[in-house]
């Protein structure tokens, strides 16, 4: 899988959690998921969640808590989905 | 949870509901029937004096969703919370947290009127990174289901 296609999935995934829809309009990798796209922070957990189910991937907690970018949770899916 | 050299501890129902932090007037939740890792039941029953009935609605009393929610979340989530964090980190754990409730999908289909007993059963969608999601349904006495509803929340370091 391409990081352009992991890109577009996680872009989807996000979506529905994103409060902010001006910022989610030019979304990039370097968009940080809670402070520009306003997720609630407690959302992370059925962020991190759709991303293991969408990808059949393992996320565990130490590496999702490096995620705060668009691009983190590419970086980290495409590690793990080769 | 990490931090802690506390030892988990598996809660009695009745233990649980001592450590429930809403008290009344707004407990809703008279007795915790059965727990364990997996789910919750519990029982509670409307006051007919509570004071939402005068304006909800005079002359024809009726529970608020609002408050059938609540409900909902002080079994699924606070209580169930509070089993789950002490199995793993004591009491100290559950002492050391606030509940806050996250987020919810709920859909009614019955009336609770003032006096009407409920049971609330709730199941585990997962508990992770903190956070609990459960699966929930309020019934009557008759079997009537009032409310079901997914219902997540995070014990916060307080």
């Amino acid at each position: 899988m391409t990081k352009d296609e992991i890109l577009e999935r996680v872009i989807e995934i996000v979506r529905p959690y994103a409060k902010d829809d001006d910022a989610m309009e030019v979304i990039s990798l370097e968009t940080n998921i809670l402070q520009d796209l306003k997720v609630n922070s407690a959302r992370l957990v059925d962020v991190i969640l759709a991303f293991e189910d969408e990808f059949d991937i393992e996320v565990e907690d130490e590496d999702a808590d490096a995620v705060d970018t668009v691009g983190d949770a590419v970086e980290l899916i495409h590690g793990k989905v080769g | 949870m990490t931090g802690s050299d506390s030892v988990g501890v598996v809660l009695r129902p009745d233990e649980v509901l001592e450590l429930l932090p809403q008290k009344d007037p707004f407990r809703f939740v008279d007795e915790i029937i059965e727990v364990d890792e997996e789910h919750i039941k519990a029982r509670y029953r409307f006051r007919p004096e509570a004071d939402f009935y005068r304006g909800h609605f005079p002359d024809n009393p009726v529970t608020p969703g609002v408050i059938l929610l609540e409900a909902i979340a002080q079994v699924g989530v606070v209580a169930l919370g509070i089993f789950l964090i002490a199995q793993e980190g004591g009491r100290t754990e559950v002492e050391r947290r606030v509940s806050v409730f996250t987020d919810a999908e709920v859909d009614f289909s019955g009336v609770v009127k003032p006096g009407d007993a409920v049971t609330i059963s709730a199941t585990k969608v997962f508990f992770r990174r903190g956070k609990l999601r459960s699966k929930a349904e309020m019934t009557l006495d008759d079997g009537s289901v009032v409310c079901t509803a997914t219902v997540s929340g995070m014990g916060v370091l307080q």
